[in-house]
């Protein structure tokens, strides 16, 4: 079944909100997750009664799920939702939140993402990801994800001719955009030199192409439109998404995510082409992901990937802004906030306050979730395409 | 190509000894018919009893058809490797003391694409390899991508060895060499590189002819070893405890007593004297040391070998006292397996039919021959076996076993 998704049309996102990373934290989640309520209720300027819904993903947050952080922070809901879908939850939380506000289930949602890092808590979590990572992979080599994204990047590095330097410009020009970033845990500069030249980790995965795991939290509103206007709240309007999980479980290796299954519909609901795109916030916990998000989502076709990285340039005032606060490589990735961060970073160049420089003349832009590597392979994929709202 | 080891150097004796580590051991119980079988050393996945469809990672319910039926059965591990890496920083000591850890993925023909260690010699992506299923240090089951074709050398890779007691340049001691499979074992740990065998010796006053076939040996040295006696085990352990990297328990009574005929207990007694008691005295004498050097370089301390029988597992009555001494030893060897298990050391247990000796006279053919019987020893630690049911007797009564132990139970009392 295809087509005939219906719209958004009353349904923004608004105060992008991001609790500045650190390496390591002695808090816990909840802090993290805490703050990031309080920072969204500071800049919609409402009261933490307002808040009437709420979506979290966060991995360090257990035992605790969603429900125990309601009772934690003292807030009463009348709908709530707990997104353990790693990179992918900041979409899904958006798309279940824009469903519940349209209906009027609720009125202004609260989707927060957040993790702390405490020494040693990455090693664990890496070891206890999922039951078939458990049994299956972390006894070969205890890599983690380097390790499995070693196979994918192995592999498309073969199939499809691509250089190390193509995977280098990607990291060196997110760097170039984190530069004036506050919030970046890595903001020196990079050159592909020093890309080129950084110690192997997970052949062919370099320093530089890996995250650094860190803590943090990011956030934003999901509201009707009315409800924005009357708070005077800059806002932008959600003009498509998509979701899968689980796809294509016949191809050998992941050379392909969900995306490509539902890219037609996602820009047929949005009424444009990747061409109209000021900007791609892909998730890029490691560039070949990026790559392949750049394929399945139509801006370059199968296997041109590298060819056209090679055409654009990727920074602020270049060709297709590419995670223009820095993404995961320059920001740090706080866990399940991972995915989070493109979607504010999204809202506050639509809405003309970044972090970093404004893209010029950016009417809308596309943001993408990739999550959870169960075995071998990333199971949720998941995209919006957000828009400004003048 | 895997480079032949060679014989390593006198240890350094101001070194300081590494401490053993072993990988993540924590599985799904239902996880655990892979090392059913890998154990056996054969390799095993599930397979859906309704669709045939052949799963991995082991899971509860078919992906295909949903059928919870599934079984373990044995699988042709020919694949093709597709991808590679070699995971230079792992996230536990285990593998950072052992990197670069080559892995990869494999497509299997048979179906699923499996995640394995990969062997040195396989080529490059894409490529035709072979998978096995193997026991690691924590005891739990990895896969491993082997060449398509042997190669040199090729038991010699560092993530085989990892899964492997090859007695090659090891240090070996036989707790009774003067038995007939003390003796072929000796031989056979010899035959396969073994650098230096302590042969123990009981009563030496007592000829064996067997002992004498073995003595004059250049890489055998006869020790005094009396498992009944506590004074005999710990004084030889405090002389070479901390020097033996193998140590296969051959000791062993055995009369003939059918409870039917038999009176008083002096019989049993001196069964469970050497069989059980023997057992646990060499535990807790050598089991220390050996654990302590269980990651000791390329000649570490590695594997435990104890020569039980297939009547451990089901009482034959002619032979009752003995099969109880048997089972009793059986039950101490798991816990001495548990013991084993933080270190990495493996504990092989071995359950021979009726062996071709003086004891299993009026027994009926097929016996297996102690040479045989040696030749299953020295094939288990090559290849990491740790359950080892070597002759067709013992491969009969296992499946008989397997297949239902109360019909054993009854088929044996006659």
């Amino acid at each position: 079944m295809s087509g005939g998704r219906r719209g958004y049309d009353d349904v923004v996102l608004a105060a992008p909100v991001t609790i500045p990373y650190v390496r390591f934290s002695v808090r816990s989640a909840h802090w993290f997750l805490a703050r990031t309520l309080a920072e969204l209720i500071k800049a919609a300027g409402i009261r933490k009664a307002d808040i009437d819904g709420m979506a979290v993903s966060s991995f360090s947050l257990a035992p605790d799920t969603a429900v125990g952080f309601t009772q934690h922070v003292g807030l009463g809901l009348r709908w709530l939702e707990h997104m353990p879908m790693g990179g992918a939850s900041a979409i899904l939380q958006l798309r279940r939140a824009a469903r519940a506000v349209e209906s009027g289930d609720a009125n202004i949602v609260a989707c927060i993402g957040g993790d702390t890092n405490h020494v040693d808590s990455f090693r664990q979590g890496v070891a206890n990801f999922s039951q078939f990572a458990r049994d299956a992979v972390y006894p070969y080599g205890a890599g983690g994800p380097n390790g499995s994204f070693a196979f994918l990047t192995d592999y498309i590095m073969r199939k499809d001719n691509v250089e190390p330097a193509d995977f280098g410009k990607l990291c060196v020009a997110q760097r170039a955009n984190a530069s004036s970033n506050p919030y970046a845990l890595l903001r020196k500069p990079l050159t592909l030199e020093d890309y080129l030249g950084s110690r192997m980790i997970a052949d062919p995965i370099r320093l530089f192409d890996c995250v650094m795991p860190c803590a943090g939290a990011d956030g934003f509103l999901v509201t009707r439109r009315s409800i924005a206007e009357k708070l005077g709240l800059p806002k932008v309007s959600l003009l498509a998404t998509i979701e899968r999980h689980n796809a294509f479980p016949d191809d050998p290796i992941q050379i392909r995510g969900g995306w490509a299954q539902d890219v037609n519909e996602l820009y047929e609901q949005a009424g444009c082409g990747p061409g109209d795109m000021d900007f791609l916030q892909a998730y890029d916990d490691y560039p070949v992901i990026v790559m392949m998000q750049m394929e399945d989502l139509g801006f370059c076709r199968k296997g041109e990937a590298a060819e056209f990285v090679r055409r654009n340039t990727f920074t602020i005032d270049g060709s297709l802004p590419l995670n223009t606060s820095g993404g995961q490589l320059s920001m740090g990735q706080a866990g399940a906030a991972g995915g989070h961060l493109g979607v504010v970073e999204a809202i506050r160049q639509l809405i003309g306050q970044p972090l970093t420089r404004q893209i010029p003349d950016t009417r809308r832009g596309l943001v993408s979730g990739f999550g959870m590597i169960n075995y071998d392979r990333g199971l949720c994929t998941g995209a919006a395409i957000l828009g400004n709202d003048a | 190509m895997t480079k032949p080891l060679s014989k390593p150097k006198r240890k350094n004796p101001i070194v300081r000894t590494r401490l053993p580590t072993v990988p993540a051991t924590t599985r799904a119980r239902y996880t655990q018919g892979i090392t059913a079988a890998a154990a056996r050393g054969v390799f095993a996945l599930q397979r859906c009893e309704d669709c045939s469809t052949i799963q991995y990672p082991p899971r509860e319910a078919c992906a295909n058809c949903l059928s919870v039926r599934l079984r373990w059965r044995e699988v042709d591990g020919a694949g093709e490797l597709i991808a590679r890496t070699t995971i230079r920083y792992g996230f536990e000591l285990y593998f950072r003391e052992r990197a670069p850890w080559p892995t990869g993925i494999v497509k299997l023909d048979c179906g699923p694409n499996v995640i394995v260690g990969l062997h040195q010699d396989c080529a490059p992506p894409p490529a035709r390899v072979r998978v096995i299923a193997a026991l690691d240090k924590g005891g739990q089951t990895i896969l491993i991508a082997i060449p398509e074709k042997d190669t040199p050398s090729m038991e010699d890779d560092p993530i085989l060895r990892e899964t492997t007691s090859d007695p090659k340049f090891r240090k070996v001691l036989v707790t009774d060499a003067k038995s007939a499979v003390g003796a072929a074992v000796v031989e056979a740990l010899i035959g396969a590189g073994a650098d230096y065998v302590w042969a123990g010796v009981a009563e030496p006053w007592k000829v064996s002819r067997h002992l004498e076939r073995i003595r004059q040996l250049p890489q055998v040295t006869v020790v005094p070893l009396d498992v009944t006696e506590e004074t005999s085990v710990r004084k030889l352990a405090g002389n070479i405890g901390g020097k033996v990297d193998i140590l296969i328990n051959t000791a062993e009574y055995h009369r003939v007593e059918n409870l039917a005929h038999s009176q008083g207990a002096e019989t049993a007694r001196a069964e469970m004297e050497t069989n059980y008691f023997g057992l646990l005295r060499l535990a807790q004498w050598f089991g220390p040391a050996l654990r302590s050097r269980a990651a000791d370089g390329q000649s570490s301390a590695t594997a435990w070998v104890n020569i039980l029988s297939i009547y451990a597992l089901s009482n034959f009555p002619a032979h009752s006292t003995f099969s109880a001494s048997k089972a009793a030893a059986y039950s101490l060897s798991q816990s001495l397996r548990a013991a084993m298990q933080p270190s990495g050391i493996r504990v092989i247990n071995v359950f021979p039919g009726p062996i071709d000796d003086e004891w299993n006279q009026l027994l009926l053919p097929p016996k297996l021959a102690p040479a045989a019987l040696a030749a299953a020893v020295i094939t288990a630690l090559k290849r990491g076996i740790e359950d080892v049911y070597p002759g067709d007797v013992a491969q009969e009564w296992l499946a008989r076993f397997l297949d239902n132990p109360k019909a054993l139970e009854r088929e044996l009392a006659g």
